[in-house]
């Protein structure tokens, strides 16, 4: 349970960063907050010949608005995220998912940008940045990119970043005034992976839904857009009739499920059920924000 | 870029500087280079919790960080905060209420009771519980470790200066 050996650089700048994987290539790897990494470096399921450690580089770093967007550095960590004022006005969604996230020591290393580029399925944010429309800013050696986030996450801990990309921000659009988000997750215990997660963000004028994000998280090899139990609730007048009304339409959405080792896909089905329905009761009552 | 490094920081109050392997994790650092042998090394994998440690001033798994990333940082481990008395009440109230049996989640369980009641002295059970859900007991069922830690909240509530 210890790392292969590795060489390490503390990079200070996006340049040694570029020119590292200019050098090494994929025998590189990045690390920021370490959570995800560092485990597997000590369980050798990853054994980099060189460690970028970006923890340093400052245009990576910080929080700031950017015309209608909240710009999220990469390097923000959870814990940051969660009480940050101006993610709390601009992002709320982002700030009701941070307490699922892990423990608090954890939540106190590990970051926005190593969440997002880890891809993990079973993750938070990257369900949130799909449900929060939000766009990932990447740069590499060769100029920089904005990749919108319902086109980055392409499989189990694969993402549209290229082998020396580097991610630098999120930008999330700013909530607007008839906008409201809510998230759900259910876990065995508290912070534990969900067996099934559920972020959303609508439009809601009195019981009215419109323009809805559902994306679900722990249940397929990537944050999963509920596109048909999407487009059923458009224009909806929520009651609590809507959940079976939807049901067709989340089972088709649902098709490509897949199990885990703790939870048959079944069981995630019927819970992600459970989680429309509380999340559509935050949505409308006013539990969301 | 080498494979070792030469590191500063201070731990538990005093310079040291040692030169360490790049995949030495900070907590096998401290017990191994330093012998500080407080903090524990359970999953080795940033489940368990028993290698909690302080990295200017906030809670960190020591496993789930390299000791190279701990250059020019101020680390405190369950030695330096038993030693300058911040703790004090904690350990008394554990010892108190049979908190602990086998020990080995003790120091995490402190650090992390700690950070708590730093911010939150008036902690309820739930948020108790919530505070501690990163670090593992197997001998107590946490009940009286949420009894000890409750208690103290308490008493440093009741007796600060409002």
């Amino acid at each position: 349970m210890k790392p292969a050996p590795f060489e390490f650089v503390r990079a200070a700048s996006m340049d040694e960063v570029f020119a590292t994987f200019e050098q090494y290539g994929d025998d590189a790897l990045i690390l920021a907050g370490g959570q995800s990494m560092m485990p597997m470096l000590n369980m050798r399921l990853a054994s980099p010949k060189i460690l970028v450690d970006i923890n340093h580089v400052a245009e990576l770093d910080g929080i700031s608005l950017t015309g209608g967007a909240l710009r999220i550095g990469a390097l923000t960590r959870h814990r940051d995220l969660g009480s940050s004022a101006d993610v709390a006005r601009h992002a709320p969604l982002l700030q009701l998912a941070v307490p699922h996230i892990a423990h608090p020591a954890i939540r106190n290393r590990g970051t926005f940008g190593g969440s997002i580029s880890h891809a993990d399925p079973a993750a938070e944010l990257p369900a949130c940045a799909i449900a929060s429309d939000a766009t990932i800013n990447v740069a590499g050696a060769n100029g920089d990119r904005a990749i919108a986030a319902a086109d980055y996450f392409l499989g189990i801990f694969d993402t549209a970043l290229e082998l020396g990309e580097v991610l630098v921000s999120v930008d999330i659009p700013s909530i607007g005034a008839t906008e409201r988000v809510a998230f759900a997750e259910l876990a065995r215990r508290r912070g534990d992976y969900a067996m099934t997660g559920l972020a959303a963000k609508a439009t809601v004028e009195g019981n009215t839904l419109g323009n809805l994000r559902l994306v679900f998280f722990a249940i397929a090899d990537r944050p999963l857009v509920a596109s048909e139990t999407m487009a059923a609730l458009e224009g909806v007048d929520y009651s609590l009739e809507t959940v079976t009304a939807i049901e067709n339409a989340l089972a088709a959405d649902l098709q490509d499920a897949i199990g885990d080792l703790h939870t048959p896909v079944e069981t995630k089905r019927h819970l992600a059920r459970v989680l429309v329905g509380r999340v559509l009761a935050q949505l409308v009552g006013g539990e969301g924000r | 870029m080498s494979g070792t490094q030469t590191i500063n920081l201070n731990v538990n109050g005093e310079a040291v500087s040692r030169t360490v392997d790049a995949r030495r994790n900070l907590v096998d650092f401290l017990r191994e280079d330093l012998q500080l042998t407080g903090s524990h090394v359970g999953c080795e994998h940033g489940v368990c919790g028993a290698c909690t440690v302080r990295v200017n001033g906030e809670i960190v798994r020591g496993c789930l960080v390299l000791a190279v990333q701990a250059d020019g940082a101020e680390v405190e481990t369950i030695e330096g905060i038993s030693d300058s008395g911040e703790i004090a009440d904690l350990q008394k109230a554990f010892h108190e209420r049979n908190a602990l049996q086998c020990g080995f989640c003790t120091p995490g369980m402190l650090l992390t009771a700690a950070d708590l009641l730093k911010t939150d002295p008036g902690a309820d059970r739930d948020a108790i519980r919530d505070h501690l859900s990163g670090n593992y007991c197997r001998c107590t069922g946490y009940q009286a470790i949420v009894d000890a830690i409750e208690a103290v909240g308490g008493e440093r509530s009741s007796s600060s200066p409002t």
